[in-house]
């Protein structure tokens, strides 16, 4: 049999979302990042929403996530986005306002635009890449590196008394009166990116019910940063990130 | 008749904004501008316009909120004092790239550092020649009145959106902080998404629908040579605004022989040393720039040839003048004369600072 006669619609199992632009992803081989704007690509598509998403990305290696989501989209300020998705969906409540912000802007330098959106309660979706350093800049300590793990700027592992302990700021968040959803899920496995698609359509549909700010972490790879081959990195995060940063929601009112 | 109210300059800019149809107001408490906001939370406009106000956590929070309201084509400001501005500094660089219309408000304190409370002029570089990183210009708007810093925010918002650009009320603690009376304009409805749309739709972010390609909001180009192209176009605007856009006053310049170039507060006690001056036979005018970018050359050249002496006077240690100085280009003398710091130049400072010059 020739592959011509397998390519048939009665065939077709699974479909590229077209919300998912056709441009060549710049991410490394493994990276969560293009695992997870499928997933934002496909929550958009299935809820009918593309007209009424305003995405917004700062820097970092998902700077240029708007390449690759076919809807209006914002590029913010290092850790700027919680504010810009403050105004945004202030000024437009009948849009779904989502940031797409990765450890070393969120919980770093973002660290106070974050908590204070997520007090206010604001109705938005704060979408959290954590792969414990920053890719963008070269594999740099982030606010979330493990302790004892090695990055550029701590070349003999983290070390609490020189560097401070990782920052749980999932945990932090949930605490907030303001933050009505907060999960951590991770995209490794196709059952693991189910449950990521389902707490990111959860937190689409919150932000239309005046509920508050809805927080999806997802704990991801950097195979270039962390040094490892894609399926050595996810056996990594692991055996190392996920008894750090455990799964599962934190908060769902 | 219209309606006269006694009214700070600050609380002007309020009403300023609510009534000339602004979509949002986002700010951070800071002395001498809190009336701005106080004055926006007292009058609730979200009940009546639908203006949006927000007390933000910070400086650097509410020049990224304004960003992210002048991303969806909304009237979108703020307002805050020197050091909040500079930390806006950032973000202001990323309004210019990104070609986003809004308006920043500096009622200005002395520096540098935390400084003083008290009014100052040392902003005026920060405004005019840049403050954030990159080749870019606001538009900077100089009022001298309470009736100024409201007017102001409906000019400076037509000038943001009519070159999608920044634009900066740069104003001091005295204009903000003063009594004067107030016409209240006419009131400009806030414009609909529909109009929104239609006045913005070619950029502003407004929803991808199946009509038209989605909108980008970015000031990113890895591509240096698309980078260049982009600060090429910039630059061209800039240059238009520069040939359309010049405003300034004129005081008893017709027959000058001497002239004041001051802004702000500082052109108010100008002209009364105008009248001291003429009072004493002495041929004196003043020339007060509006805008300061762009810089009224134009009046100030033409003024130059009936010219022996020009004084600047600015509550900075010299800013402004080295402008001055660019147009005059040493066909005649330009002498300087300021106070910083927080202290204010009385006229009779000013009368005794132009005298010395007149020897
Ligand atoms: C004000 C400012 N400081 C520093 C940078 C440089 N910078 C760009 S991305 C980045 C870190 C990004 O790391 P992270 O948020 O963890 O995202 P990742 O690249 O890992 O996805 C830094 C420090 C910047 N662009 N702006």
């Amino acid at each position: 049999m020739d592959i011509k006669d397998i390519i048939k619609p009665e065939n077709k199992v699974y479909g590229k979302t077209p919300l998912l632009t056709d441009a060549v992803m710049h991410y490394c081989p493994g990276c969560t990042h293009g695992v997870v704007h499928k997933i934002i690509a496909e929550v958009i598509e299935e809820m009918g929403i593309q007209d009424k998403t305003i995405g917004i990305s700062p820097v970092g290696c998902a700077v240029l996530a708007y390449n690759y989501l076919d809807i209006d989209w914002e590029q913010a300020a290092h850790g700027r986005a919680p504010a810009l998705a403050t105004a945004t969906k202030r000024l437009n409540p009948d849009k779904y306002v989502f940031t797409y912000q990765g450890d070393g802007d969120l919980a770093s330098i973002g660290a106070g635009e974050v908590m204070h959106a997520c007090n206010r309660g604001e109705n938005i979706v704060i979408i959290f890449i954590n792969n414990a350093i920053y890719g963008m800049t070269g594999g740099q300590m982030a606010p979330t590196t493990l302790l004892g793990q090695v990055t550029a700027t701590t070349p003999y592992g983290r070390n609490a008394e020189l560097n401070g302990y990782p920052l749980k700021i999932t945990e932090l968040l949930a605490q907030l009166d303001g933050t009505c959803y907060v999960t951590r899920q991770s995209a490794q496995t196709p059952a693991a990116v189910r449950k990521t698609k389902k707490a990111i359509r959860k937190a689409f549909e919150n932000s239309m019910m005046n509920k508050g700010t809805s927080f999806v972490e997802v704990v991801g790879t950097c195979n270039s940063g962390w040094k490892l081959s894609p399926v050595k990195a996810n056996k990594w995060m692991e055996e190392n990130m996920f008894p750090f940063y455990p799964l599962g929601d934190m908060k769902d009112r | 008749m219209a309606e006269k109210i006694l009214m700070k300059g600050n609380e002007a800019v309020a009403h300023g904004a609510i009534r000339c149809g602004a979509d949002g107001y986002f700010g951070y408490p800071i002395t001498p501008q809190s009336e701005v906001m106080e004055t926006l939370m007292e009058e609730k406009p979200w009940e009546t316009t639908g203006m949006v106000v927000l007390q933000a956590e910070s400086e650097t929070a509410s020049i990224n909120m304004v960003y992210g309201g002048a991303c969806t084509g909304k009237k979108v400001m703020t307002s805050s004092s020197s050091l909040g501005i500079s930390l806006m500094a950032e973000g202001l660089s990323y309004l210019a790239g990104a070609e986003l219309p809004c308006v920043v408000v500096n009622v200005m304190r002395g520096g540098p550092g935390l400084g003083t409370i008290q009014p100052g002029q040392a902003d005026y570089f920060q405004a005019v020649k840049g403050g954030g990183h990159g080749d870019y210009k606001m538009i900077v708007l100089a009022p001298a009145s309470a009736q100024d810093m409201y007017d102001f925010v409906d000019t400076a918002f037509e000038l943001a959106f009519k070159y999608r650009t920044p634009a900066m009320i740069l104003s001091d603690g005295v204009i903000g902080q003063m009594m004067e009376k107030v016409e209240l304009r006419p009131i400009k409805p806030r414009r609909t998404n529909e109009q929104i749309i239609e006045q913005c739709g070619e950029w502003a972010l407004t929803g991808k629908t199946a009509d038209r390609k989605r909108n980008l909001i970015t000031s990113l180009a890895l591509d240096p040579n698309v980078m260049s192209a982009h600060n090429i176009e910039l630059q061209k605007k800039y240059k238009t605004i520069m040939e359309n856009e010049q405003q300034y006053t004129t005081y008893k310049t017709e027959d000058a022989e001497y002239l004041i170039v001051a802004y702000g507060s500082m052109s108010r006690i100008a002209e009364s040393v105008v009248d001291t001056a003429r009072e004493n036979g002495i041929k004196l005018g003043v020339l007060r720039p509006i805008t300061l970018f762009p810089y009224p050359e134009k009046a100030l050249e033409s003024l130059i040839p009936q010219l022996k002496k020009i004084l600047v006077v600015e509550m900075s240690a010299g800013q402004m003048v080295e402008d001055v100085k660019l147009v005059v280009n040493g066909r005649v003398p330009v002498e300087f004369y300021g106070k910083c710091g927080g202290l204010i130049p009385s006229p009779d400072d000013v009368y005794e600072a132009f005298e010395k010059i007149l020897k």
